[in-house]
């Protein structure tokens, strides 16, 4: 049976940890290689790198982080931030990416969707959707950090980067993230439910329980989050464990 | 012993061949190239085809360089050196891939490459993530590997063999997908072990053993 993936994301600016990373005793807390090697040790299901400071100049930095994670953590990676063409996913996977995560230009233009999908398979390309509640029951994209609104549809927006061949949806609610109330459950559940690809819940994780809604109430098949494993509140074996509790299918080491 | 990663630019080839020189470094007199250059082929104690991406692009592209098929085929089918494949490369050994169109495979072992079509909606497609293996035949490259040891899987489609004697392993979703498959020398992965951590690597350690 195919298990709930549970993914600790790393948001990187400039090839360091924001924040850095405080749940072991690492020599470095602010070196993405480290932590990911320690995430990797820990069981954690997959890996997320966010570059949140992406711009054309620190690009060779976000691919050299790749290739430094891949040479030592054999688990699956995805990276983010900045990505804008078929080149940077090229890029990117030969750097040791497995996926490789679009924003903002698959909002631009989503056929930069189906160019990369025709090229490197579905498997490989995520689409990040960041989406607000604007009214109940209907939730809008938002660009820049949820600053920038663009007036259109998260479900439709989803059904149409699926269509052009992305092959799983990392979905941040940005009334949550960074909130620690739990999911935005009514959105996950409706981006789950109408798409045919596997979607990561993100945003506002602050317990265990969180993580077990977003997948029983949400309809997610993986559940990202950041700060409740980076500062130490929960481990990945008791994350998993709380899940398996709850009856969600976990791959326990 | 040298190990090839054949080289015909699909996917991620960094990441096997940094999971291959850490295991071959564990061994003596061990060798891991990457290349497309057919004179290396033939020089390489065994093979590997990794991939990622649809078939008939991966197809294509092995076709396309000169005299890398040739060397393939001669290293596998006559010389019959081991030869690992490893998701899409694992596909290719198949008669044929019906991804976008009807695609001849190596025909290695005879089935096809068909979409998953999980029949349950809350079931997605790409198939991805962990998943635990049935296994169902033994195997050199599968000793130490145990029923319920979980495989990292990220694929579309799957191989449906026709005799299923050939097929090792296996994991379910819904229906029955092939994990494992070999026939002689030739042994097909449709998981990554390169991304599967310590399960993955120790099955690359088990094939760089294998001496058939």
């Amino acid at each position: 049976m195919l298990k709930t993936r549970i993914i600790p994301c790393l948001d990187v600016a400039e090839g360091r940890v924001v924040k850095g990373v405080n749940f072991v005793d690492l020599v470095d807390a602010g070196d993405p290689v480290e932590a990911a090697r320690a995430y990797d040790a820990a069981g954690a299901d997959e890996l997320c790198f966010l570059d949140i400071k992406a711009t054309h100049e620190n690009r060779s930095t976000l691919f050299d982080l790749a290739r430094r994670t891949a040479e030592q953590c054999f688990m699956p990676l995805t990276v983010g931030g900045g990505v804008r063409n078929p080149a940077d996913v090229r890029n990117l996977l030969l750097a040791g990416a497995d996926k490789v995560s679009f924003n903002s230009a698959a909002v631009a233009d989503p056929d930069v969707i189906a160019q990369s999908a025709n090229h490197f398979g579905s498997q490989c390309i995520v689409v990040a959707i960041d989406a607000k509640t604007v009214a109940p029951g209907k939730w809008e994209i938002f660009t820049h950090g949820g600053r920038r609104a663009t007036g259109i549809d998260a479900i439709d927006f989803a059904l149409t980067v699926v269509s052009k061949g992305a092959g799983e949806i990392l979905l941040t609610s940005m009334d949550r993230d960074g909130t620690r109330v739990g999911f935005n459950l009514p959105l996950t559940r409706a981006i789950a439910d109408a798409v045919s690809v596997p979607v990561i819940a993100s945003g506002g994780v602050g317990s265990l329980d969180h993580l077990v809604e977003g997948v029983t109430q949400g309809g997610a098949s993986a559940v990202l989050a950041a700060s409740i494993f980076h500062f130490g509140d929960f481990t990945i074996q008791e994350a998993k464990a709380h899940m398996a509790a709850a009856g969600i299918p976990m791959r326990m080491s | 012993m040298l190990t090839a990663l054949i080289d015909y630019e699909s996917g991620n080839l960094h990441s096997a061949q940094k999971a291959f020189e850490r295991m071959a470094a564990e061994l003596p007199n061990e060798e891991v190239i990457v290349t497309s250059d057919p004179e290396k082929l033939r020089r390489a104690d065994r093979l590997v085809l990794p991939g990622d991406g649809a078939f008939p692009a991966c197809k294509a592209a092995l076709v396309e360089k000169t005299g890398l098929y040739e060397a393939l085929l001669e290293a596998v089918e006559i010389d019959a050196k081991p030869f690992l494949g490893i998701c899409v490369g694992m596909q290719m050994m198949a008669s044929f891939g019906h991804e976008y169109q009807t695609t001849p495979g190596l025909d290695w072992i005879a089935g096809d490459i068909r979409p998953i079509a999980p029949t349950d909606p809350r079931l997605k497609v790409p198939h991805m993530g962990w998943n635990d293996l049935v296994i169902t035949g033994a195997h050199p490259v599968l000793e130490g590997l145990k029923n319920g040891d979980h495989a990292y899987f990220v694929h579309s489609y799957h191989f449906v063999l026709k005799d299923k004697a050939q097929r090792l392993a296996h994991v379910e979703y819904d229906d029955e997908i092939s994990a494992i498959v070999s026939a002689g020398t030739r042994i097909g992965m449709q998981f990554h072990p390169e991304k599967s951590q310590s399960t993955g690597l120790h099955l690359i350690s088990n094939f760089l053993n294998w001496r058939p």
